[in-house]
C-alpha cells in the first residue's frame, strides 16, 4: 500500500513517466514524459527506493541523445510536444545515444533550418528576392546566392519562378532566409527549376516517406515514364514527364500513395504498365 | 496569411492541359466532381461536399412582425460565411470582395426567384410571420463555392420542418415538435447554380472549376436555373466578351447538369426520410464511412484464436454455476420488460399500478405507445406483479427470448406499429399514460 500511495503522489497528473524504450514505435501524445534508457534503473517502481550510496556518484556514463522533432527536453527526461509514433535512431558509429523522434502527421510547413524546399518568388525588391515557401513569412533569397552569380552577373530570375533551395536561417525570431548553393559554391541541384512541370501539394509526412533511403514508389514510378522530380521539405512536388498525360498520371499517384496500401499500389502501376 | 501565389510553371502546365482538354483531376470539360450529401439530426441541418468543397447550411425560424410594406408575407433571410478553416487566406477582414459577390449572387438566387412560398409563412397577417434564416458556412474551399452553397441552401430548406400553427379566431396555438409534427416550408421549385469557368478570352469552358482552375480562368459565368429550365439568375463576371451562343450553350448544359442535380438531392431526401421513419441511426455521424483507411480505426489485437474454443469449453467446464442472482426477465408489456431490480422509481405521483416499475432495466428498453393501444392490455393489469410473467405467444414479429441460466441481454423488439418513443423522455410518457388510464 505504501508503494502504491507514493507513486500516485509521484504521477500527480495521472500519467507515469514511461521508458522511452517500451513505446518505441507506439502512438504518443503531447504531454507525456519519456525516460531514457540510462534513468530507468535509477526510477525504479516507485521513486521511493533507496539506492545504495556510490562514492563516484557523478561518474554516471553521459550518453549523447539527440532530441528530434516532437519532443523537448523536460528535466533530464523527454517531453512529447507533438502527437504521433515514436521513433528511434542507433548511432552509426561512435558514441551517442542515437536519435529519438516522433513521426507526425501535418500539412502546414515550419521552416527548418537545412531543409530543402520548393518556393515561389514573389516579389524582387533591389538585392532580394521575396519566395514564398509555405510558411508564416516569405524567405529572402539574395540574387549572390547562386551559383556563378557576381554584381554584374545577375541570375535570370523572375516573378512567379520555381526556385530549389535551402535554409541557411530559419527560427522562430527571424524572417527565413534561404541560398541556392551549398557550402562549397556548388549549386548541387539547386537553383530555378525549369518552366514546364507541374506543382502541388502533398502532407509533409509523405514527402518524408517518399525520400526515405529505400523507396519503392519512386523506384517504381521511375520505372514507368522517363521523368524529372524535386521534392520540397514543405510539402511541395515539382513532376515533369514528356506529354501531360503522364505529368497528370504521375501527379495523381503520388497524391494518392498516401492513402494506398502497397498492394493496392503495385495493382495500378501494374496497370499502368500495361497500357 | 497571404494566398499561396500562381507560379508561372503552374499557370502555363493548367492552360496548356485545358488546351488539351484535360483537367487536374481526369474529369471532362462538362463533369462534376462526386456531390455527397448528408444531413444532420436536426430538421433543416445539412453538409454539401462538391469534390473537396464543403459547405454546412442550416436553417432555423422565429416568429416575428412582419415588415411594412409586406405584412401577409413571410422573411427570408440568408448568409454565407466563409470559415478561416477553409482556405488560409480567409482572415476576419479580408475576404470581402468575394464575400459580398457570392452573397448577392446567392440572395438573387434563391430570394428573387421565389422558390420559396412567402405567403404561407404568414401567421397572423400585419402582427406575426414567420422569419426564415438560412446560414451557410464554407469549412473547406476547393472551387466553385457558389454552386455547393446554393445545393446545400436548398438542401436544407426542403429538409427544414417548422413548427405548426394553427389560428382560431383571435388565438394562435405554436405546437411544440412532440405536440404535433413540424410541417415542412412549401417550396415551388429548386433553384440551383451552375458555373462556368473562361480561358484563353472565351475560347474554352470548364464547367465547375476547382481552385487552381479558379486561379487561371479568365471570367465566370454563372446561371442558375431549376429543373423546369427555367433560368432564376445569370451572372458573368470577370469582364470577358462572350458570344450569344456560347451563352445559348451554357444555358443548355446547365439544363442537363441541374436535371441531375436536382434528382441526386431528392433522392438524398427521400433516404434520409426512410431511415428517419424506420428509427434507424441518422445524423452526421453515421455519414463517415467506416471502412476507409483515412477514418479512424484501431488496429486488431494481435490475439492468437488458435484455439479459443477449447480454452473456452475448459473455462466454462471448470466454473462454477452462475449464482442464483440472475433473474429471470420480467416482461410487463410487449416491448417493456424488466432486469434486475433497478434503484427506487423517482418519478414523483404515479398511479398505484405504476409503482411497481422499477426502471432499473427499463433504461434500456423502448417504450411502445401505440402498441398498448392496438394490443388492449390495460395499464392497470402491470399492478401487483409479484409473480413473474411468463412471455406469452408474443405479436410482434422478431423478439429475442431470453433463457433465465444465461446472462440476461438487452431485450430489443421490433414491430409493425410506427410510433415509437425512448425511455429518457420521461416527462411525455407519463402524460400519455395518465390519459390511458383515465379512458
Amino acid at each position: 500500500m505504501a508503494e502504491a500511495a507514493s507513486v500516485a503522489a509521484e504521477s500527480l497528473a495521472g500519467s507515469r513517466a514511461r521508458a522511452a524504450r517500451t513505446v518505441l514505435g507506439q502512438v504518443v501524445l503531447p504531454g507525456e514524459e519519456l525516460l531514457l534508457p540510462e534513468q530507468e534503473d535509477a526510477e525504479g517502481p516507485g521513486g521511493a527506493v533507496e539506492r545504495p550510496l556510490s562514492l563516484n556518484a557523478g561518474a554516471r556514463s553521459r550518453v549523447r541523445v539527440v532530441c528530434g522533432p516532437g519532443l523537448r527536453r523536460c528535466g533530464d527526461r523527454l517531453l512529447v510536444t507533438k502527437c504521433g509514433r515514436l521513433r528511434h535512431k542507433e548511432p552509426g558509429s561512435g558514441s551517442g545515444g542515437g536519435v529519438y523522434w516522433v513521426d507526425s502527421q501535418q500539412k502546414r510547413y515550419v521552416p527548418v533550418k537545412g531543409d530543402h524546399v520548393i518556393g515561389i518568388v514573389t516579389a524582387k525588391s533591389g538585392d532580394i528576392f521575396k519566395v514564398d515557401v509555405g510558411g508564416s513569412e516569405p524567405a529572402s533569397l539574395s540574387y549572390l546566392s547562386f551559383e556563378g552569380a557576381t554584381k554584374r552577373n545577375r541570375p535570370n530570375v523572375q516573378v512567379g519562378d520555381l526556385i530549389y533551395g535551402q535554409f541557411v536561417v530559419a527560427n522562430k525570431d527571424m524572417e527565413p532566409e534561404m541560398v541556392c548553393i551549398d557550402s562549397c559554391g556548388r549549386a548541387n541541384g539547386m537553383g530555378v527549376i525549369g518552366q514546364d512541370g507541374l506543382l502541388f501539394k502533398v502532407t509533409l509526412g509523405l514527402i518524408r516517406k517518399l525520400l526515405a533511403p529505400d523507396c519503392e514508389i519512386i523506384q517504381e514510378v521511375g520505372k514507368l515514364y522517363p521523368l524529372e522530380i524535386v521534392f520540397g521539405m514543405n510539402g511541395r512536388i515539382w513532376v515533369k514527364a514528356k506529354t501531360i498525360q503522364q505529368t497528370l498520371i504521375l501527379a495523381n499517384i503520388l497524391e494518392a500513395c498516401e492513402h494506398m496500401t502497397s498492394d493496392q499500389r503495385k495493382q495500378i502501376f501494374s496497370r499502368l504498365a500495361e497500357s | 496569411m497571404k494566398e499561396t501565389p500562381l507560379s508561372n510553371c503552374e499557370r502555363r502546365f493548367l492552360l496548356r492541359a485545358i488546351e488539351e482538354k484535360k483537367r487536374l483531376d481526369g474529369r471532362q470539360t462538362y463533369d462534376y466532381r462526386n456531390i455527397r450529401i448528408s444531413f444532420g439530426t436536426d430538421y433543416g441541418c445539412c453538409i454539401v461536399e462538391l469534390g473537396k468543397t464543403r459547405v454546412l447550411g442550416q436553417v432555423s425560424c422565429e416568429l416575428v412582425s412582419p415588415k411594412l410594406n409586406r405584412a401577409t408575407e413571410g422573411i427570408l433571410f440568408f448568409n454565407l460565411e466563409l470559415s478561416q478553416m477553409a482556405a488560409p487566406a480567409f482572415e476576419p477582414g479580408r475576404q470581402s470582395d468575394l464575400l459580398v459577390k457570392l452573397n448577392r449572387l446567392l440572395e438573387r438566387c434563391l430570394r428573387n426567384s421565389k422558390c420559396i412560398d412567402t405567403e404561407s409563412l404568414c401567421v397572423v397577417a400585419g402582427e406575426k410571420v414567420w422569419q426564415i434564416r438560412v446560414d451557410l458556412h464554407l469549412l473547406n474551399h476547393d472551387g466553385n463555392i457558389i454552386d455547393a452553397a446554393s445545393i446545400a441552401a436548398i438542401v436544407a430548406l426542403c429538409h427544414f420542418r417548422r413548427p405548426d400553427v394553427s389560428v382560431q379566431g383571435d388565438e394562435v396555438t405554436l405546437y411544440t415538435p412532440e405536440e404535433r409534427d413540424p410541417v415542412p416550408l412549401s417550396i415551388h421549385h429548386m433553384p440551383i447554380c451552375v458555373s462556368f469557368a473562361f480561358f484563353q478570352q472565351g475560347t474554352y469552358l470548364l464547367v465547375d472549376p476547382n481552385e487552381r482552375e479558379e486561379c487561371v480562368m479568365d471570367g465566370l459565368l454563372v446561371i442558375a436555373m431549376n429543373k423546369h429550365r427555367e433560368i432564376c439568375t445569370i451572372q458573368s463576371s470577370g469582364g470577358i466578351m462572350l458570344l450569344k451562343d456560347q451563352v445559348l450553350r451554357c444555358s443548355k448544359i446547365a439544363g442537363v447538369k441541374v436535371a441531375e442535380i436536382t434528382e441526386l438531392i431528392l433522392k438524398a431526401l427521400e433516404n434520409d426520410q426512410k431511415v428517419r421513419k424506420e428509427g434507424g441511426k441518422f445524423g452526421f455521424a453515421e455519414s463517415i464511412a467506416n471502412q476507409r483507411i483515412t477514418a479512424f480505426k484501431m488496429e486488431k489485437a494481435p490475439i492468437d484464436t488458435s484455439d479459443v474454443e477449447e480454452k473456452a469449453e475448459e473455462i466454462i467446464a471448470e466454473a462454477e454455476p452462475p449464482s442464483e442472482v440472475v433473474s429471470t426477465p420480467v416482461l410487463w408489456t410487449p416491448g417493456t420488460a424488466q432486469i434486475g431490480e433497478g434503484v427506487e422509481n423517482s418519478w414523483g405521483d404515479l398511479e398505484d399500478s405504476e409503482k411497481e416499475d422499477d426502471e432499473g432495466g427499463g433504461d434500456e428498453a423502448i417504450i411502445l405507445d401505440s402498441i398498448k393501444m392496438d394490443t388492449g392490455v390495460e395499464v392497470s393489469d402491470i399492478g401487483s406483479q409479484d409473480a413473474p410473467i411468463i412471455l406469452s405467444d408474443s405479436e410482434e414479429e422478431e423478439m429475442i427470448i431470453l433463457e433465465p441460466d444465461k446472462n440476461p441481454k438487452k431485450i430489443r423488439t421490433q414491430t409493425t406499429s410506427a410510433k415509437q418513443e425512448k425511455a429518457p423522455s420521461k416527462k411525455p410518457v407519463k402524460r400519455r399514460k395518465k390519459k390511458r388510464a383515465a379512458n
